[in-house]
């Protein structure tokens, strides 16, 4: 088994201390050492945000691209070389916000890849704006008066978009956070964990100890994953009690096992220019 | 003889033929594969061709028309009078009978209308819906009959068109492929009964061997594949959607496929995405989605990523009209997205070009790990042209500059090297982890967005890389009639074409004219500008455009005094168009009078 170690990336993390994104990092490191994938076959696609931050911080191939844009590299990535593990990773303004578009198609698309969102319900890196996740009423710098809308559920959107594997941790939960991406990467489909990461200099609502008194795991209450039902009630639950865990996991091809060009296996960056081919082909065209 | 054949050269007799034809109707009827089908058969017959189509932006309905001229040489323009209309009904005759030159010949439905007399031109009414109804039974194939009709009249070849028919109808069985070959038979037998009035007659033509028929979207989809691209990404837009759906048919035969993503931005971020994995990847799109493809440009210049971006460009601004050309988006090819952002633009010329120079752009976007934007046009994408098979000894296949060895011990994705190219890993390769980095980053690609310094030379770094690029921009570069002219002519795209045949015109009557087309714009051939421009008394830079946008980016490079000639009603050029502003303004300078800018 590989070293934890051998995936921490050469710039240090310039979170602010306390920040949730810390956990989310360490989860992820012990899993990728957990399942023993090389750091040269990881690429980490991210927007831009606070947590999107987060491929410079770890050893492996990263891309840090442009906000609420990672879903789309990210699939560019998979589809160009599916045997190499992709991780997408971002915040809830990238993920929810500027960039659910690309949420919602990547959901339904089931492309392999692990799509972690650090869920601290606040525009971090803008200096506390009110995100999609935010809840209602909430004060924020651009809600002097609280939020209007009310908040979206990303575990509800991931489900009716056709996520094949539904999860979400808590920051201050390491392990079992590290378990459920270990889990989210070993998934064969399109794999979401949305994950409590508090931001402690911007919002002083959506605290520690406030998701410390609230949060339950799912697998305590012997929650059935594969009850699509259940996992959209689930979903919903907010409020004295919140989930945690896996909400739903089903078996569906992926996107890459229906394209009839990559099934032979052979990636794409790896498949030869056959030029001989070329000239009956053209025949077509006379 | 035709206005057509007037400007051509001769040789032979067949060498000399040059014949416009048009078919025109109510879209959604068939007039395009009436059209396509006489292009094919006359290309397989041994015809040059060039077609040039408009069609309505509605589905159904609306007015649909379809032109192709046929001659025994190579053509550069669709032409200037039709000798040969075909009007399934009386809006078709009424739009276009001024096109018509006298001599001309008309071909109508009988049961659609009846046109008023006119002694100038020949007119053949044929019912072609009653022949269709009562001798097939099935009122579309009306379009056969019209072809078999145009078969007898004009002799091009039966043969070829029975077996244009078996190919395009066997899939749907024996009957439809027979009710076809008799509606074809159908159109033969009227007419041979009938006195020919007309002196249009093809036969065989001159060329024996066999080309490609492609549109500029088929033949730069083929380059794309040539050039070993075997990943798309793409939304549907007019006049693009036709290359994707080409590259969704053709790319699974060769292990590739094509990916529709959610809109432009993921299309270029998906193809962002493969390339970073080490696959050559390309997108094309239209005018609105270029617009919004703008930020993913941004990112792939600062990353350093090699993507093919082509834009069919289309009447803007907005949705403006979507099925009409322009070359409305250099400005936004050039410079749109924010920062200092180099890029590289080209355009492509005609249908053939449109296969070697996108295997150009490939090789480029490769080499210096940057974007390429490939301009062509909604005429250029959509029309057809015989195109020899390709010779693919002609553009080499270039790939990118990986590290290895030493390179690998402490890699630095973007290490500053002479000629500003730095060796990129590929996501597998051990010891080359790296993050493709959309803040300013240094060498090894880690952040430095406070550090100043290192954002002047990184940008510099990306800029240098435009040196080499402007060698091959120059290499790239074509002129044609004098070198040396008073008159010169500077022209982009898909005006190559009418622009040579204009400047053959003018040398024809006497004029010292020339013209320079280069292939990239963007950075732009400054030596060959320079050595073309020197003595000229006047330039001519013709762009199908309202503000003269090439015009605006070489009065940056140049105090010189460009005379603008534009064109802004969705059309393409006429040759004779750019030939009279040639004229007039070589008369103004002769006569010592000023020069002035027009708009056609």
């Amino acid at each position: 088994m590989a070293q934890v170690k051998e995936y921490i990336g050469k710039v240090k993390p310039d979170w602010c201390p306390g920040c949730g994104d810390f956990g989310v990092l360490n989860a992820l490191q012990r899993a990728l050492a957990d399942l023993d994938i090389a750091p040269h076959n990881v690429q980490v696609v991210s927007g831009i945000g606070c947590s999107s931050n987060l491929p410079g911080f770890l050893n492996a191939y990263g891309f840090h691209g442009l906000h609420g844009r990672s879903l789309p590299v990210a699939t560019g990535a998979k589809l160009g070389n599916h045997s190499l593990t992709v991780i997408a990773t971002g915040g809830d303004g990238d993920g929810y916000g500027i960039g659910v578009g690309h949420f919602v198609h990547t959901c339904r698309r089931n492309i392999d890849m692990t799509y972690i969102v650090m869920d601290n319900q606040i525009y971090g890196l803008t200096t506390g704006q009110a995100s999609p996740t935010t809840e209602k009423d909430v004060r924020t710098k651009s809600t002097p008066e609280g939020t209007i809308e009310i908040a979206l559920s990303p575990i509800a959107l991931a489900l009716s978009c056709g996520a094949t594997y539904v999860a979400r941790g808590f920051s201050g939960e390491n392990l079992h956070l590290a378990q459920l991406m270990k889990g989210a990467i070993e998934h064969k489909g399109f794999a979401l964990v949305d994950v409590f990461s508090p931001c402690v200099t911007y919002n002083k609502h959506n605290t520690y100890p406030w998701f410390r008194e609230r949060v339950y795991k799912l697998e305590d209450e012997r929650h059935d994953p594969s009850d699509f039902r259940l996992a959209m009630e689930k979903a919903f639950e907010w409020g004295a009690r919140i989930p945690i865990g896996l909400f739903y996991k089903v078996n569906r091809p992926t996107y890459e096992d229906e394209e009839p060009a990559l099934r032979s296996g052979i990636p794409l960056a790896k498949l030869p220019l056959q030029r001989n081919d070329l000239a009956s082909f053209m025949e077509d065209f006379i | 003889m035709s206005a057509n054949q007037q400007a051509m050269p001769s040789n032979s007799s067949q060498a000399n033929i040059d014949y416009v034809f048009r078919v025109g109707g109510e879209g959604g009827e068939g007039v395009i594969s009436t059209g396509e089908m006489l292009t094919v058969a006359l290309a397989r017959a041994g015809f040059e061709i060039y077609t040039f189509r408009t069609y309505p932006a509605e589905i159904k309905g609306g007015h649909a028309n379809y032109q192709v001229r046929a001659a025994g040489k190579l053509l550069l323009s669709y032409g200037a009078a039709v000798d040969v209309l075909l009007a399934f009904n009386e809006e078709a005759y009424q739009k276009h009978i001024k096109d018509v030159h006298p001599g001309g010949v008309v071909i109508y439905d009988a049961d659609s209308f009846t046109p008023p007399a006119d002694n100038a031109r020949i007119y053949y009414g044929v019912p072609l819906t009653s022949l269709a109804t009562e001798k097939i039974g099935v009122k579309l194939t009306k379009n056969i009959v019209a072809l078999g009709v145009c078969s007898q009249l004009f002799e091009i070849p039966q043969e070829t068109f029975q077996e244009l028919l078996r190919e395009k109808f066997t899939r749907k069985g024996e009957t439809v492929v027979q009710k076809n070959l008799q509606a074809l038979q159908v159109g033969i037998e009227y007419v041979k009964g009938i006195d020919k009035r007309d002196p249009v007659r093809l036969g065989p033509g001159p060329r024996k061997t066999r080309e490609l028929v492609l549109s500029g979207n088929e033949s730069l989809s083929l380059g794309a594949i040539a050039v070993g691209c075997r990943f798309y990404a793409g939304y549907p837009i007019t006049p693009a959607s036709d290359i994707m759906e080409f590259l969704a048919k053709e790319l699974p035969k060769l292990g590739g496929f094509v990916v529709q993503t959610e809109d432009e931005i993921a299309a270029l971020g998906t193809v962002l995405g493969a390339s970073f994995a080490g696959k050559k990847a390309m997108t094309a799109t239209s005018g609105p989605g270029f617009s919004l493809m703008t930020e993913m440009i941004g990112l792939a210049v600062v990353a350093e990523l090699p993507a093919v971006i082509i834009n069919v460009q289309r009447v803007g601004p907005s949705t403006g009209m979507p099925t009409k050309t322009e070359q409305g988006d250099l400005y936004l090819a050039c410079y749109g997205g924010h920062g200092n952002c180099p890029r590289i633009v080209m355009a492509l010329t005609s249908v053939e070009d449109c296969f070697y120079g996108i295997m150009r752009a490939f090789n480029i976007a490769e080499q210096f790990q940057m974007p390429v934007v490939v301009l062509s046009d909604a005429s250029l994408g959509h029309r057809k042209a015989t195109v020899p098979v390709p010779d693919l000894s002609r553009v080499p296949v270039l790939e990118r500059r990986t590290p290895a060895g030493q390179e690998l011990v402490n890699y630095g994705r973007y290490r500053f090297t002479p000629d500003h190219v730095s060796p990129m890993s590929i996501p597998g390769m051990d010891g080359g982890g790296y993050v493709a980095e959309g803040l300013e980053h240094d060498e090894h690609g880690y952040p430095a967005a406070s550090n100043h310094e290192n954002h002047l030379r990184s940008t510099k770094k990306r800029y240098g890389k435009f040196q080499a690029v402007e060698a091959i921009a120059n290499d790239l570069t074509r002129t044609y009639g004098e070198p040396h002219p008073a008159i010169g002519v500077i022209g982009w795209g898909s005006t190559e074409g009418v622009i040579r045949e204009a400047v053959q015109m003018a040398i024809e009557k006497g004029y010292s004219v020339g013209a320079l087309h280069p292939k990239i714009l963007y950075p732009q051939p400054l030596a060959k500008l320079t050595e073309f421009m020197k003595g000229t008394k006047a330039i001519i830079m013709p762009e199908v455009n309202y503000s003269g946008q090439f015009a605006t980016l070489l009065r940056k490079r140049f105090a010189y005094d460009f005379v603008q000639l534009n064109k802004c009603v969705g059309l393409p050029f006429t040759p004779k168009e750019i030939f009279d502003k040639i004229e007039e303004v070589a008369n103004n300078v002769r006569a010592g009078r000023g020069v002035h800018a027009t708009s056609v």
